[in-house]
């Protein structure tokens, strides 16, 4: 036997020893080794869809900004305006841009009483924390703001239609009366956010590492079941969510990723790390991601060239959706596409639709 | 652990094969590709009647993973397929080796199953994948 020792070790939540416990197949992911199913990853989903389940997304990256320049850090480096945000307790989605326009990462800001707090992806670590730092080292920032990632916390997701509930049971606390969709609140170093990637209500959990293993068994304990990365994909494709890496990337315009909504461009005066480029890409770009529908046997994957009436493109994202029983995708097209279009799946053209996302919302079809 | 009938004679790209009675062969997947595959949701078999060569495609087996092909092992005539398949794929995950089964052939030549390997030889070839 020999050991390779060419990768560095994967990293573990502090969960780790809970997936195994529970029967977890863990992959790498992201340098990071995380549960894909626990079984089955078609039943997971639809516990999601129809119950509760919950996940370990103890991988994301947590940042807490602090002092006088977070604020003005933030209209920096974010193309959304956390200005827009204007109360303590609200949480905005949005992306990072690089000079060129393309996509750093997308992000949750908070809004703390003390500062922000970012959750960025888990791939995009090594990318993410020396950019902000480099930022945050130059004028006018320069001194006047803490910048720090913090290892030391664990992210649960709570999410499904029942997930509310069983966290009312777990917590002894009413989250849904306490925030709304898109806000948090904060018991000591435990934050509550109506935030998710499924579609579904639910909560996500920032909490010390330390008591996370606990948290998680008397979910489960609530009847709330552990959900792999596999099924996250299915339920964030089927809410059309889009995934970085996969669809979207530092290549690609957010014009181009479904991101133009999170573009914050009515204040001419926030020169924002990005902007200009952006503005320049916004009749420039010629590509958009839309959504795909195949009713057909078979299933759209992401790389599948697509051929339309207005030139041809590629599927980012592609999958069978569990919950509509056929497959579902994002592809990036020309602008103009529209109606039927034709995939090259193994060397067949098969005809799928264009239609808007989301596919699947409170647990049906809500693709148009 | 995954299961390997000794009763059957498999082929390395992890199709089962068991002679019937009436000499025609039985051909579905083992439950390590079951397993590897996860959740099968589409499959598409030959038409009945189609001659197909040993070694060579014979079908797609989609799971939520992967598309993956699906061989025939050894070369002969198409007798039956299994039609309910069609509306639930989830049998090939739930049964590899009963209800899961994917098709019938009539083999041009018996002989060919000895070429294919026993449940022990198979189970070799898995532990060295697994190294």
């Amino acid at each position: 036997m020999t050991e390779e020792k060419v990768d560095a070790p994967l990293k573990t939540t502090a969960l780790h020893a809970s997936h195994g416990a529970a029967g977890a197949r863990l992959v790498p992911f992201a340098g990071w080794e995380m549960p894909l199913h626990y079984g089955s990853q078609v039943e997971e989903h639809h516990q999601v869809r129809r119950g509760a389940g919950m996940f370990d997304v103890s991988h994301m990256t947590v940042i807490d900004l602090r002092g006088a320049a977070a604020e003005p850090f933030l209209a920096r480096v974010l193309a959304n305006d956390v200005g827009r945000i204007p109360e303590v307790g609200q949480a905005q989605y949005g992306a990072m841009l690089n000079e060129a326009g393309g996509v750093i990462d997308d992000l949750i800001a908070y809004r703390r009483s003390v500062g922000f707090r970012l959750v960025t992806n888990a791939g995009t670590r090594d990318r993410v924390v020396p950019w902000l730092e480099s930022i945050a080292a130059e004028a006018p920032f320069r001194g006047s703001l803490e910048l720090e990632e913090r290892p030391d916390l664990a992210m649960i997701a709570v999410q499904g239609p029942r997930a509310l509930a069983a966290l009312r049971e777990v917590l002894k606390e009413d989250v849904a009366e306490r925030a709304a969709s898109f806000r948090f609140y904060e018991v000591g170093e435990r934050m509550v956010a109506r935030t998710g990637y499924t579609g579904e209500d639910g909560a996500e959990l920032i909490l010390p590492a330390a008591d996370a293993g606990e948290l998680w068994q008397r979910l489960r304990a609530a009847d709330v079941a552990p959900i792999g990365l596999a099924a996250r994909d299915t339920l964030r494709l089927e809410a059309g969510l889009n995934l970085y890496g996969i669809d979207m990337d530092e290549r690609v315009s957010p014009w181009a990723a479904n991101l133009g909504w999170t573009l914050a461009l009515n204040t001419p005066d926030r020169d924002f790390i990005g902007r200009s480029a952006v503005v320049a890409a916004k009749t420039g770009e010629l590509l958009r991601q839309k959504g795909l529908v195949m009713q057909a046997k078979g299933v759209l994957r992401g790389g599948y060239r697509v051929t339309t009436d207005a030139g041809d493109g590629v599927i980012t994202s592609g999958l069978f959706s569990p919950t509509l029983g056929y497959s579902i995708a994002f592809a990036r097209l020309p602008k103009d596409a529209g109606g039927t279009v034709r995939v090259d799946i193994r060397g067949k053209a098969r005809e799928a639709q264009i239609v808007k996302a989301p596919f699947v919302r409170a647990g049906v079809a809500a693709w148009r | 652990m995954s299961d390997i009938p000794n009763n059957l004679r498999y082929a390395a790209t992890h199709e089962w094969a068991r002679l019937e009675e009436d000499g025609s062969v039985t051909v579905g997947i083992t439950d390590h590709a079951q397993h590897a595959l996860g959740d099968v949701v589409f499959v598409e078999l030959p038409e009945v009647g189609a001659a197909v060569l040993g070694q060579q495609e014979a079908g797609v087996v989609e799971s939520v993973k992967a598309a993956s092909d699906l061989y025939a092992p050894l070369a002969g005539t198409i007798v039956a397929v299994n039609e309910t398949l069609e509306d639930a794929p989830e049998t090939v995950n739930e049964d590899p080796y009963g209800d899961g089964w994917f098709f019938r052939l009539t083999p041009d030549d018996t002989a060919d199953l000895d070429e294919l390997k026993n449940a022990e030889d198979y189970g070799e070839q898995l532990e060295a994948e697994d190294e």
